[in-house]
């Protein structure tokens, strides 16, 4: 088995009084396709822009491609493709501008970096000379991600890639993803979606700057423990008041076009019961059990969503 | 090979935002060729058309003669003609008179007598330097023509040939177009290097270049040679443009002027580099620059408020002003003629200056984020 390709051994970083990073440690191995997923403000981003050599810990080790992050930022530097969460390109420079710029950077070009980018870059191509302010949300990641491949990194680093783009285009930047990790890159990205979780090979829940577990998404999955509860109305948000005031009720969250719901007690005839509950409050609703997703376990794990 | 690549990509960038960027184009270009026509009639101190009132209680021969002259000079227009200096206080006061020319009484008897016959002048010196060349411009006119009256008869009075060296006739413009030059550098160079840079933060570029093998040398001159063509093109605009419209002259070595002009323009972007090193967006970095280079540069330069009237403290202020040495081999350059055997020593303040500035701008880039 090959040396992994990101290590990480009790990252801890400070802002001011905030804890960013509290000893967090983990490895990716070459060729994995590794998500992070947590809420906004949980650490991601700062522990992308660690690993990227951005910025310091303040104690831990990190390396990546075998290589320490503190101290051997240049060699790092040719080797990692980054996006940051933030989109990073120049607006006032067309689609084949900034490719152009981004491969001389790198000191090479873009006809060289066209075999790894092509199945991206082709989808940009009638839009080459478009400038890049004026791209769609979806199409300004896929050349953001043009730009992060094009001088054939060995490991990718994501910050939040599909964060504000429609469902298609997070959807079809997955495919490319999918895609880049069949063919053998290793890919870090780190998402606010659940969704998007279950599209890695492993993915660790971060939340307030700790790592709550990492683990394949199936696997994440099955560790719930209990029974969730889909709640279909179609007064979704009256529900979920009337679900929060409701005296069993352990959690209750927005799904989707519908609402997931855990009860503190255990045995049958709790659907039966909600139902009723929702009645007495005038709702009219469906509650069916279903098999829990990563976010029913995240939300578990991490107890109530942050009120902020 | 691969370096220079990622350094003739850089200011192949560069050199995009600029030419896309139209109006700021515009602005820099624009700016200082309206701003030497705004200086040159704004800030000038030559005076021109003065309003003059006579007061001549009793008119004669001699009081004709020297009215007359007064009139013909060019320099004065006779407003009023009074009996007595009683009207004067209302024209002052509104503004119709600038001047007044007071014979005494009995002037050309006095005169023909050889007595000393009296004239006052009255100054409206509200702006000071307005007031003192109007006084001088009076006083010289009345001189010359005492001096002739005198001619053949008495002991011939000292006359002093004065003569005013460099810029004989005390125009303005001669004194305002070199501080202009140093003026425009500072904007195109410390403003537009200090925003470029702040924009790459604030826009999230800088965080993408950070992540890549350029160093921070490269990041910085890729920044700095685009600006560094605008900023001279545009100080060859402006002399150009002052010969034209002001007869500037530039007496001494184009090629030296051209010299001292990049010396100072690396001068001016390491201060803007600097400054933009330490603020994290553009507005601030706008604010820091105007307060930190274009002010010292418009106030402590010399530029405009002449370094000798300035109080001891300032003027030891204005001695890190890296314009204000700029500011006098310009004007040694273009006013005097002279070369660097004269201006040596300015030109080495502003080398050990710049020196000093690269070396922390340098240092003041972050390899990383903090």
């Amino acid at each position: 088995m090959s040396a992994p390709a990101v290590v990480a051994e009790s990252v801890t970083r400070r802002f001011a009084d905030v804890v960013a990073l509290d000893d967090v440690s983990f490895d990716v191995r070459a060729g994995e396709l590794f998500g992070f997923v947590g809420p906004d403000g949980g650490g991601k981003t700062t522990l992308f822009r660690i690993l990227v050599t951005l910025l310091l810990a303040d104690s831990g080790r990190a390396s990546v491609l075998g290589l320490d992050v503190a101290r051997d930022l240049w060699a790092i530097r040719r080797k990692v493709g980054y996006m940051p969460g933030r989109f990073s390109l120049y607006p006032d420079l067309s689609v084949e501008e900034n490719l152009q710029f981004f491969a001389s950077v790198f000191g090479t070009t873009v006809e060289a970096g066209m075999p790894t980018i092509a199945p991206i870059y082709d989808q940009l191509a009638p839009f080459a000379t478009r400038r890049a302010g004026a791209l769609s949300g979806g199409m300004k990641q896929k050349l953001a991600l043009s730009c992060a491949l094009v001088h054939h990194p060995e490991i990718l680093f994501l910050d939040e890639p599909t964060t504000g783009v429609d469902a298609v285009s997070r959807r079809e930047f997955w495919d490319l993803l999918a895609d880049l990790r069949g063919r053998g890159l290793t890919i870090v990205v780190s998402t606010p979606y659940m969704d998007e979780a279950g599209r890695c090979d492993r993915v660790a829940l971060i939340q307030r700057g700790r790592l709550l577990g990492v683990d394949e998404p199936a696997a994440v999955a099955r560790s719930f423990s209990g029974a969730v509860l889909e709640v279909r109305s179609r007064e979704r948000y009256r529900a979920l008041l009337a679900l929060r005031a409701f005296e069993h009720t352990d959690t209750v969250h927005l799904f989707g076009e519908w609402l997931h719901y855990t009860d503190r007690r255990a045995g049958n005839g709790i659907a039966a019961d909600v139902v009723a509950h929702l009645r007495t409050n005038g709702i009219v609703a469906d509650v069916t059990p279903i098999a829990p997703t990563i976010e029913d376990t995240f939300i578990q794990r991490m107890g109530a969503p942050e009120a902020a | 090979m691969k370096r220079s690549s990622a350094f003739l990509g850089l200011l192949q960038k560069e050199a995009r935002h600029i030419l896309r960027d139209r109006r700021t184009l515009a602005v820099i270009v624009l700016m200082p060729i309206i701003q030497v026509v705004l200086f040159g009639y704004a800030i000038r101190t030559d005076v021109e058309d003065i309003r003059l009132a006579i007061v001549d209680p009793e008119p004669d021969a001699a009081t004709h003669a020297l009215r007359t002259r007064l009139g013909a000079s060019g320099l004065f227009r006779i407003v009023a003609v009074e009996r007595s200096t009683d009207g004067l206080n209302a024209l002052f006061a509104s503004g119709a008179a600038q001047q007044a020319v007071v014979f005494e009484r009995g002037f050309g008897d006095r005169l023909e007598s050889a007595r000393a016959a009296r004239i006052q002048i009255i100054t409206d010196a509200a702006e000071p330097n307005t007031g003192t060349a109007m006084q001088n411009y009076a006083d010289a006119l009345i001189r010359d023509h005492e001096g002739e009256l005198r001619e053949g008869t008495g002991p011939p009075p000292i006359a002093a040939d004065v003569r005013m060296r460099f810029n004989p006739t005390r125009e303005s413009s001669n004194l305002f177009v070199p501080g202009l030059i140093a003026f425009v550098i500072t904007i195109i160079s410390a403003l537009m290097t200090a925003i470029s840079l702040a924009r790459e933060k604030e826009t999230g570029t800088m965080e993408v270049l950070l992540v890549s093998p350029l160093r921070p040398v490269e990041i910085i001159a890729g920044k700095v040679a685009p600006y560094l063509l605008v900023g001279l093109a545009t100080v060859v605009l402006v002399i150009i443009e002052a010969r034209l419209i002001f007869g500037v002259p530039l007496r001494g070595s184009a090629v030296l002027l051209l010299a001292e002009g990049v010396l100072f323009t690396v001068t001016s972007l390491s201060l803007g580099i600097l400054i933009s090193a330490r603020t994290p967006s553009q507005r601030v970095a706008m604010t820091a620059v105007l307060a930190g280079t274009m002010l010292p540069t418009v106030m402590l330069s010399g530029f405009i408020f002449p370094l000798e009237s300035l109080p001891t403290p300032l003027r030891l202020i204005s001695a890190v002003i890296p314009a204000r040495w700029f500011v006098e081999i310009a004007r040694g350059i273009m006013l005097k003629g002279v070369g660097l055997d004269h201006l040596w020593q300015e030109s080495l303040v502003l080398v050990g200056m710049t020196g000093v500035l690269l070396m922390a701008s340098m240092r003041s880039f972050r390899v990383r984020l903090d």
